[in-house]
């Protein structure tokens, strides 16, 4: 997997430990980039979680590399990579679909649609916003899913990787959400209004599929308050473990600009 | 043992490192505009997609930044790929790749993910190719941490950096000088290793230090024989490793001469002139009897017709005058 600066959630669902994440945001040597990637620039090797991508679109052809590496080996692997309709107006984005394309690639695009690159909205920067027919003149197989339908996107999210294991080249999946939250600390959110975003909320995607699971009866209130204890004890240890980790000492400042010599080379 | 030795030319050293690599690694393949059905645009892959076939001696469309990145992407899954772009100035098209992902990757992970990548390119001026063909911007990428710089300025080192660039597990950039692919020269044979982090002498000298690397080497050995029908003994310093530079070969250079001029067709301003002269200045300041001088190309960019070309680059001439000025102070 290759994300964006917004990758908590895929990073957690890669299996990135939650107390190595939350090290990671409060810079601690425990954190899962030793706390020099922060926030934006989650990684764990172990987990094929190749971050945390703050440049947009800047994650696309990183992920071509590593789908072109698993192809050259003959490898069943697919790589997933996150980007958001930002990207789709940056020129990586168009060189790495027609080159994933072009060489055929086991590589899955997920374009998170939020309608909001920063503060602009879709309408205000591309001249098409059916993204998924855009992505469809690359020649891959591309359509869009219901972005607060967690049933949804796993039922679409199976038939593309299927599909790109089957040799069918990449897949395209055009997300369509949305940002209940500003995009950082600093945004004052002038671009939009509160209803809109009130009107999102109607539709969150956790509480659908609780609705849901709860009308299935799969879900009682019993579980979901189990569920909402463990996830909070989870995350209060997450941040007590974080506030009592080590800083990294300021004399290893400057490793890992180059490679460390291994134990047989030194 | 007698050494022997055979006739070739950078070009075909290139591609004979070329082709031992991917010989000795099936890890390596090599990606690029061009470098395939074409030959490479200056035919340093000519014949190795016969050899090799399309999946390692792999075309690229124009998209330099997604096939640079490709490189990071494939180097992170193990592959050893050496990625070709055409030149110094369509890499400005892939420098986000460069500095954000290829030089930063490793330290922004905690040191989790080295990019074993190397990327050549081809540099400068002297073709009349005009001002988007033919600037030395290799000392912008001397800028960043993180990455290896290598100007190979001979057939040796055009025939030997590139495997121990493959070695090094971290990105290495080999600035190809377009004037040298036809140079002809001696190898030795079998090949020999050469190092990726020393400078060596090329002339030896006790009057001045004549410090470049790349392009510039053929020139200022030119000027330094010139110098030597004057009287002037010039030691020449070929750097071949821009990033990080070898700084105590430099020094030492310079206590024995007390005099530096360095030549680099680099722009002057923030250039790698001005930071080896920094260096210089930092390192060996009592030992200079004259101010550090620079020949660098005219601030320009640079112009098709030949005279105007020939004037904006560093001449035997400008280097002479330079080291005249340095003696006579």
């Amino acid at each position: 997997v290759v994300s964006t600066y917004r990758e908590h959630g895929h990073a957690l669902a890669k299996g990135v430990p939650p107390g190595a994440v939350m090290a990671e945001m409060f810079g601690k040597v425990t954190g899962c980039s030793r706390g020099r990637g922060g926030s934006m620039h989650l990684f764990d090797a172990g987990h094929r979680f190749f971050g945390g991508n703050a440049i947009v679109a800047g994650g696309l052809p990183v992920a071509v590399g590593l789908a072109l590496a698993d192809k050259l080996r003959g490898h069943s692997t697919v790589t997933a990579c996150f980007f958001g309709d930002g990207a789709f107006a940056e020129g990586e984005f168009h060189e790495c679909a027609n080159l994933a394309a072009l060489w055929d690639l086991p590589l899955l695009l997920c374009c998170e649609n939020n309608l909001y690159a920063m503060g602009t909205t879709i309408a205000h920067e591309q001249a098409e916003t059916d993204l998924a027919l855009r992505a469809a003149s690359y020649g891959m197989s591309a359509w869009a899913v219901d972005g607060m339908d967690v049933q949804a996107v796993e039922a679409a999210t199976r038939h593309a990787v299927d599909r790109i294991r089957g040799g069918g080249g990449p897949c395209f999946l055009e997300l369509r959400t949305y940002r209940f939250r500003a995009h950082s600390m600093y945004d004052p959110e002038r671009y939009r209004q509160k209803a809109e975003v009130e009107s999102w909320k109607q539709r969150d995607p956790i509480e659908l599929l609780v609705d849901r699971l709860t009308a299935l009866g799969v879900l009682g209130d019993e579980i979901r308050e189990q569920m909402t204890v463990v996830v909070r004890e989870e995350v209060d240890r997450a941040c007590a473990e974080a506030e009592e980790a080590a800083l990294e000492p300021i004399e290893e400042l400057t490793r890992f600009v180059h490679s460390e010599p291994t134990q047989e080379e030194s | 043992m007698t050494a022997t030795t055979v006739g070739t030319t950078y070009r075909e050293a290139m591609r004979e490192a070329i082709r031992e690599a991917m010989r000795r690694d099936d890890r390596v393949f090599l990606v690029g505009e061009d470098v395939g059905e074409y030959g490479g645009c200056f035919a340093v892959s000519l014949g190795l997609l016969e050899e090799f076939g399309p999946e390692r001696i792999r075309d690229a469309p124009l998209s330099e930044s997604a096939f640079v990145g490709a490189g990071i992407g494939a180097a992170l899954a193990g592959m050893r790929p050496i990625v070709e772009i055409m030149t110094v100035n369509f890499s400005l098209l892939a420098l986000d790749q460069i500095m954000n992902n290829a030089a930063t990757l490793l330290h922004m992970s905690g040191g989790q993910l080295s990019v074993p990548l190397v990327i050549r390119m081809t540099t400068g001026a002297g073709r009349q190719l005009a001002a988007q063909h033919s600037h030395s911007l290799e000392g912008w990428f001397c800028h960043i941490p993180g990455i290896t710089v290598l100007a190979p300025a001979t057939v040796e080192d055009a025939r030997g950096m590139l495997w121990p660039a493959l070695l090094d597990p971290d990105p290495v950039l080999i600035f190809e000088h377009g004037t040298l692919y036809p140079m002809s020269g001696e190898l030795p044979e079998p090949s020999q290793q050469v190092d990726i982090s020393h400078a060596v002498v090329r002339r030896p000298g006790k009057d001045v230090s004549l410090v470049t690397y790349g392009g510039t080497l053929g020139t200022t050995l030119t000027a330094a024989e010139q110098l030597a029908d004057g009287g002037i003994d010039a030691e020449v310093i070929d750097l071949r490793v821009l990033r990080p530079l070898d700084d105590a070969t430099i020094m030492a250079s310079i206590r024995r001469t007390h005099r530096a001029v360095i030549i680099d067709e680099g722009w002057r301003s923030g250039s790698l002139s001005a930071e080896i002269s920094a260096r210089i200045t930092e390192q060996c300041f009592f030992e200079l009897d004259s101010p550090v001088e620079r020949v660098c190309s005219a601030e320009v960019p640079m112009p098709y017709a030949r005279h105007l070309e020939q004037a904006a680059l560093p001449q035997p001439a400008d280097i002479i005058a330079a080291v005249h000025r340095a003696v006579q102070r």
